[in-house]
């Protein structure tokens, strides 16, 4: 247990001295590597934004249903009173014939009301759903247009549908940006632990021929490639923040065009916490995949 | 301790290094292997550390079959080892101490243990006050001590040395060669390979000469 501490103690040691070594080359990996991170991320903090704003801004959705012209006003209302307690609906509005007729000569056409020989208008209930989700709309909506009395549902939900497909377009393209990015994470953190396995090849060489295991020859590249995609995913987060205080102004600048207010948020604990693990895990692949690959050369050699 | 039966090392390229060869080797033992160079001293060498695989025939060592010997198995199999090489196979970026240090490190000894082993062999060689310096420092005597301090820190029960005096004057050869013997006195194995007759003459021990990748006299 003391010998497994001070192992891994070493290897921290020595992946920190390699790092004091060639400190401008580790920086400039760094950097790359954050710019890795922040590509994904950034897009995702925006996306997530652009959700939580649509979200402030969606008026209710409501839902139109017409009644057929024969059944009793009762009836209707008893339907309204009905549909108001089902569990997906926020909030029935009934509109009877006489109420629709008055509402049609308030707004100004007496004179064509005043020619028809009878309302021709049919009892009518205005539903606000609790969802506005296009599935639970069109659940909601296929449910009322099958009950007996219903001549018409009326739903507007082509813009819910576009919102919500520009979503998932905007969700698949952070996955494979973060496909992507997360794959040249790994590739540069190999190609660094590769020129360093060049510089180091005397010392695996004799190590090896003393007895060191390939665990031990391992495990100092491992330590430096977690940590450096730790930093990395560090520095691409602060990207993202110091993007997000960039743009901030001129967000607040459109939010007021459209009468609102709008915070920007950054990432929070949640998201950054897997987005680091991601990152050092990251790392530590390549570095595996890459020490293990000049293992097997030395061993044929 | 070591047995080697109708042991063939063919290279790649169809060269053969070590044809057939019959040998074995007691505990405690001194053994000289003499021979023009490629006769198949290294290589023979190489087969007994593991480091080279044999084509043909059983290398035994400690009763393990080395030329089987599964790759994880292998660094387990070399700390009962000290190795010798002709270019020393030193590490120059770290000191002289650091590099004694290594075979301890690697078999997870750390701390004043082995600092205190680490100062035993540096003496034993006479390199105790020059512990701080790095390597490339020292005269080419001066690393092949460090190289023996290194492979003796781990106290192993056989020693396999490569041409250990090629390219040091007399005074240097006698030096190490009263170093092996002084090893060989408190019963550790020695297998030391060299071309130079004289060394032998005076040293007495068992002579093993080779020519050819086949075993004369």
């Amino acid at each position: 247990m003391k010998a497994w501490l001070t192992h891994h103690l070493h290897s921290m040691k020595i992946a920190a001295q390699r790092f004091r070594d060639a400190p401008l080359s580790t920086l400039f990996t760094i950097l790359v590597i954050g710019v890795a991170v922040a590509m994904p991320s950034g897009l995702y903090v925006l996306l997530s934004n652009l959700d939580r704003a649509a979200g402030g801004v969606k008026p209710q959705v409501e839902l139109t249903l017409f009644i057929k012209a024969d059944t009793p006003e009762s009836d209707s209302r008893a339907l309204a009173s009905r549909l108001s307690k089902q569990a997906d609906i926020d909030k029935v509005v009934f509109v009877s014939k006489s109420d629709g007729i008055k509402k049609l000569e308030a707004a100004g056409l007496a004179d064509i009301t005043a020619g028809l020989p009878d309302n021709p208008l049919p009892d009518t209930l205005i539903i606000t759903p609790k969802q506005s989700t296009p599935a639970a709309l069109e659940a909601l909506n296929d449910r009322l247009k099958a009950m007996d009395s219903t001549q018409q549902v009326v739903m507007d939900t082509d813009w819910i549908k576009r919102l919500s497909a520009l979503m998932g377009l905007g969700k698949s393209l952070v996955l494979l940006l973060a496909a992507l990015f997360g794959l040249a994470l790994a590739a540069i953190t190999a190609n660094t632990i590769r020129l360093q396995i060049y510089a180091q090849q005397d010392e695996i060489e004799v190590a090896q021929l003393i007895g060191a295991t390939d665990r031990f020859i391992r495990r100092p590249f491992l330590y430096f490639g977690g940590i450096q995609g730790f930093i990395g995913g560090v520095t691409g987060w602060l990207i993202v923040l110091l993007g997000g205080y960039f743009i901030e102004a001129s967000v607040a600048q459109v939010a007021a065009a459209y009468g609102a207010t709008f915070n920007l948020a950054g990432l929070n604990a949640t998201e950054l916490l897997p987005l680091l693990l991601l990152s050092t895990l990251l790392g530590w692949l390549g570095a595996y995949f890459s020490v293990n690959q000049a293992l097997r050369q030395f061993a044929n050699h | 301790m070591i047995e080697l039966s109708d042991v063939t090392k063919r290279y790649p390229g169809g060269h053969e290094a070590v044809s057939g060869l019959n040998l074995t080797i007691d505990q405690g033992e001194l053994v000289f292997l003499t021979g023009h160079s490629g006769a198949g001293k290294s290589t023979l060498l190489k087969l007994i550390a593991a480091i080279e695989r044999p084509t043909n025939g059983n290398v035994i060592v400690n009763g393990q079959n080395v030329g089987r010997m599964k790759r994880p198995a292998l660094p387990f199999f070399r700390r009962n080892i000290g190795l010798i090489f002709q270019d020393h196979k030193l590490l120059y970026d770290r000191s002289v101490f650091d590099n004694v240090l290594l075979p301890l490190h690697i078999q997870g000894m750390t701390g004043t243990d082995a600092a205190k082993r680490v100062r035993a062999a540096l003496d034993k060689v006479g390199l105790l006050k020059k512990e701080k310096t790095r390597p490339i420092t020292l005269s080419g005597g001066e690393q092949q001590r460090l190289c023996i301090a290194r492979a003796i820190v781990s106290r192993p029960a056989l020693v396999l040395a490569d041409e250990p005096t090629a390219n040091l004057d007399d005074a240097y050869a006698r030096d190490i060669m009263d170093m092996f013997r002084a090893f060989n006195e408190v019963g550790v194995t020695l297998v030391i390979s060299t071309h130079d007759q004289e060394l032998i003459h005076r040293y007495g021990g068992r002579s093993v000469n080779l020519a050819y990748g086949k075993l004369v006299g």
